[in-house]
């Protein structure tokens, strides 16, 4: 049998106990009788509540817009992330700073203040509206704000992974004859890909799930810009228990999916590289 | 002359990295640029592969100006301390991406990494990554790398500094061996005295930025050129004396020093090399000094002595065969005559060094 | 979760000027600058402009209407007093929690760790909606603990309990997660050393491990706190909304907005987001002083002097 090393270090015991119990009592129990009360409901019921057609098209507008809202953040995020890391120019601390405030800016402020920054009248939209592009209360509004709550996730995975790269490989590959373009693309781009997907996940999982700035910015309409949260809280308020259930577990096993899947990736990362 | 380096200077601020570098490394040999840390060795090299430039003077290969040249056009193979492999690629991609940006056909470059592949016996690892990989390995694979594109000189930054004494061990021979079948041109950045001993054909010692010597590793451990390369190469017993009268002393102690002979006693250093001691229970005259074991023990075939002397009460090692430890049977509190077999002289006016006895 | 307060990071001065003076690791100085501005302008557009609105809108009344939207509006007042009660409930209970959890994970191993932390960034994952969605189903009327609730006339959904809870489940992993990789990169040599001195649990915690972890427990409260006053969606469902009693800062911003009264939502707003920018300034400050402890740390290390 093996033998249990002894611990060294007090509070094993007391800080397992008191880990698990509270994360049973505030994620584990609350998460059951979500669960429960789905499988309480028949297959024809679950399938009603799921199968129609505003649910589906809630759910495919919560996947484009938040498709859409994580590539733009994985592409910006990555080129902030690299200009941040590589470059001196004024004022960069105070960008560097500021890539933190959606983390800690309430969503519900956001939601206002981009409502009104792309109205016709607003300090954006009076420019961009006679361009014929619409940010506010439109698909494309939406996806602004989910920019914003998501590209930070990106810019923090990708950053310290650029950190590391202290520019020896790139002598490496400069003394091998590489000239800067075949640098990047064959040495520093590969290596930045499994932290910029880490970072799609995320801005993805989080856009998924965003609903305080959505609702400011989103006109809400059935069928047409209503996300899946927002209608998981219309059924609530319609006090349509189960079906509000079913679709939060629909909602629930993507973005426990998307988890999954940064797991996972997060695994492979350590395994394939230092 | 595969390089040669005239006049080269170089600073980062106020430091001085390198003070007036001329050197020349013939073609084929293997060189080593000894030093401490800070010494400007690491500097040199990246100089030499273009890495960095230099502030003032030049460098040339096979007799031409590179000094503008990019690092990328001089065509040189350099391996880093920690490798700089390239982390996302197998080691086949790692030694064939100089061949790759060289757009090379496909079945060359894959014959090429493959004999070279074997020449630093890798052949089976081919589709490993480098984390897969043990340091030694990952060493022979950032050698191979830098061989691929047939470099005019190969250049090594500390090549066995991030490895374990075993290994080290192997691979300096294994490098010494490489070297002899492949003869280009190699300058490879050590701390490590023993190391470039035993690898290089020709010693750089360095010093704050300075050539402190040049030669073949028999001639720099014969004729330490300064009191620094003495020290340096260390295990090194030194004595506090003075000169006067064409005689060196230290207490009663004395060797001929002709060099000076005028009458006003000057100070100088007295270095012996552990091993360039006679012990004996009697008296052989002035060249020998009195002194009292403080310890000894037998170590492999010889023996190492810690001593004292009696009338300048310096302390010292000295090592001795293990067939004469045994004969003499010393042990501690015993009172001996040590005979320096061999007495350099350094004063603080000339770093030239001179040789007694 | 992706916040960390100064550990083990290369210094950007350094990483930068190795960059600079290396003529071969530069891009050509058109991309570079072409790549600066086009970053700057990303994020005046998409961060610093929207600050700047806020503010703007909410004192384009002047300063004595902003005033008078906060001090006298008693549903804003009430909404803030609301705010100020549940949110520092939550963020004590996820500080406690926090502060255990990243000790039994940064200190022992022991089987399901992993698991351990899958399950702490659940509620990453986890829609806000979702969240206050579950609590209801709990605690709701209709709710599992619904009947016995009632009959012991408790009341957590639509009252001031529910929205601790919902606010401590969003919250959950901010302090956790800034302190396991303090933690786990400061190692645990002191601690036993402590240990081996004979100092108890207690003694341990106060006198070895937090002085060492007080700056990255610092922010992640502070972190913790901003997220915890901001959150929404869950504090929507389970708060029930009603003026003056259940009714956040953020859910009276949504009121106000949907009444058109932008000014005074903006009123509300500018609180709350000067709230976020102390918070980031605070991590500006923490990180320096994080990253000269360490530095000072280092050297000591080094050369077994202190500074």
């Amino acid at each position: 049998m093996a033998r249990v090393p002894r611990r060294i270090l007090p509070g094993f015991r007391l800080t397992l106990g008191f880990t698990l119990s509270y994360l049973g009592v505030m994620v584990l129990i609350p998460l059951v009788a979500c669960l429960v009360r789905v499988s309480s409901l028949t297959w024809p019921q679950f399938w009603g509540a799921v199968w129609t057609p505003r649910v589906r098209a809630a759910f495919l507008f919560s996947f484009e817009v938040s498709l859409s809202a994580a590539v733009i953040s994985v592409l910006l995020g990555t080129l902030i992330a690299w200009v941040l890391v590589r470059y001196d120019f004024p004022f960069r601390r105070f960008f560097d700073s500021m890539v933190d405030l959606p983390f800690a800016l309430p969503t519900a402020v956001a939601g206002l203040v981009y409502s009104s920054l792309y109205v016709e009248s607003g300090w954006l939209g009076r420019f961009l509206v006679p361009l014929g592009i619409n940010g506010a209360y439109s698909p494309l509004a939406v996806v602004l704000v989910l920019v914003f709550v998501g590209m930070p996730f990106v810019v923090r995975t990708v950053q310290p992974v650029l950190e590391t790269f202290d520019g020896e490989m790139e002598e490496a590959a400069h003394l091998l004859g590489a000239n800067r373009w075949q640098t990047f693309w064959r040495v520093l781009f590969p290596n930045m890909i499994p932290a910029a997907i880490a970072g799609f996940t995320l801005a993805f999982a989080r856009a998924l799930g965003e609903y305080g700035s959505v609702v400011f910015v989103s006109s809400n309409m059935p069928f047409k810009t209503e996300i899946a949260p927002v209608l998981i809280v219309s059924r609530l308020e319609e006090y349509a228990y189960p079906e509000a259930s079913a679709i939060a577990a629909v909602l629930l096993g993507c973005s426990f999916a998307t988890l999954v899947l940064i797991n996972a990736l997060d695994r492979w990362v350590r395994q394939n590289g230092t | 002359m595969s390089i040669a380096l005239r006049n080269l200077g170089k600073r980062f601020g106020n430091f001085v990295a390198l003070d007036n570098i001329n050197l020349e490394i013939p073609t084929g040999e293997l060189v080593a640029l000894l030093g401490p840390s800070g010494s400007g060795k690491t500097t040199l090299l990246r100089i030499i592969s273009g890495l960095e430039t230099p502030d003032e003077g030049d460098v040339l290969y096979f007799g031409e100006d590179v000094t503008d040249q990019s690092a990328r056009a001089r065509n040189v193979g350099f391996v880093f301390q920690h490798y700089a492999l390239f982390r996302h690629m197998t080691v086949f991609e790692n030694v064939a991406f100089g061949l790759r940006v060289r757009r090379r056909k496909k079945d060359e470059i894959k014959k090429k990494v493959l004999e070279l592949l074997k020449l630093v016996r890798l052949d089976s690892l081919e589709g490993r990554l480098p984390a897969q990989l043990s340091g030694g390995q990952r060493q022979r694979v950032a050698l191979a790398r830098a061989l691929a594109i047939e470099p005019k000189v190969l250049l090594l930054d500390e090549p066995f500094g991030a490895l374990d004494a075993k290994v080290r061990q192997e691979l300096r021979q294994w490098l010494r061996r490489l070297h002899d079948e492949i003869h280009v041109t190699s300058v490879f950045v050590t701390h490590d005295q023993e190391e470039a001993f035993e690898v290089a054909d020709r010693i750089v010692v360095m010093n704050q930025g300075k050539v402190e010597q040049i030669g073949s590793p028999q001639e720099i451990f014969e004729k330490p050129a300064s009191q620094f390369v003495f020290d340096f190469l260390g295990n090194v017993n030194v004595f506090e004396g003075h000169i006067s009268r064409g005689q060196a002393s230290v207490g009663s102690f004395s060797v001929d020093y002709p060099h000076y002979t005028e009458d006003q006693t000057r100070p100088a250093m007295l270095y012996v090399r552990p091993h360039e001691f006679d012990i004996d229970k009697s008296s052989n005259g002035t060249s020998s000094f009195r002194a009292v074991v403080v310890r000894a023990h037998p170590v492999g075939s010889l023996a190492r002595v810690r001593l004292v002397s009696l009338d300048f009460e310096t302390p010292f090692d000295a090592e001795i065969h293990i067939e004469r430890f045994m004969e003499l049977s010393l042990k501690a509190g015993d009172t001996v005559y040590v005979a320096p077999k061999r007495v350099r002289v350094f004063t603080a006016e000339s770093n030239v060094p001179d040789y007694s006895i | 979760m992706l916040l960390i307060v100064g550990c083990g990071k290369m210094g950007h001065e350094i990483l930068a000027a190795t960059l600079r003076s290396k003529r071969h690791l530069q891009e050509p100085w058109w991309v570079r600058w072409s790549l600066i501005v086009f970053t700057v302008a990303v994020m005046t557009v998409l961060i610093v402009i929207p600050v700047i609105c806020v503010f703007v809108n909410a004192f384009a009344d002047g300063p004595r209407t902003y005033w008078d939207r906060i001090i006298n509006d008693q549903e804003t007042l009430d909404s803030i007093r609301v705010t100020l009660t549940v949110a520092p409930i939550a963020v004590i209970m996820n500080i406690i929690f926090g502060v255990s959890a990243a000790w039994l994970i940064a200190r022992f191993k022991f089987p399901g760790r992993s698991w351990l932390i899958a399950l702490i960034d659940l509620p990453f994952a986890v829609s806000p909606v979702v969240v206050g969605l579950m609590l209801i189903l709990l605690f709701g009327r209709r709710g599992f603990l619904g009947p016995w609730l009632i009959e012991h006339d408790l009341k957590i959904v639509f009252a001031i309990p529910g929205m601790i809870l919902a606010t401590a489940f969003v919250t959950l992993p901010f302090v956790v997660r800034e302190l396991i990789p303090v933690m786990e990169a400061l190692g645990s040599d002191e601690e036993v050393a402590a240990v081996s001195l004979g100092a108890n649990a207690w003694q341990l915690f106060w006198r070895v491990t937090l002085p060492n972890i007080k700056w990255g427990l610092l922010y992640g409260i502070i972190l913790c706190n901003a997220r915890a006053m901001g959150e929404y969606g869950a504090v929507y469902v389970v708060s029930g909304r009603i003026p003056n009693e259940t009714d956040t800062m953020p859910i009276r911003i949504e009121k106000l907005f949907q009444n058109y009264d932008m000014p005074g939502a903006f009123a509300v707003a500018s609180i709350l987001t000067l709230l976020a920018l102390v918070t980031l300034g605070v991590k500006v400050i923490l990180e320096r002083r994080a990253r000269r402890e360490m530095e000072l740390a280092k050297q000591m290390r080094e050369t077994g002097t202190p500074v």
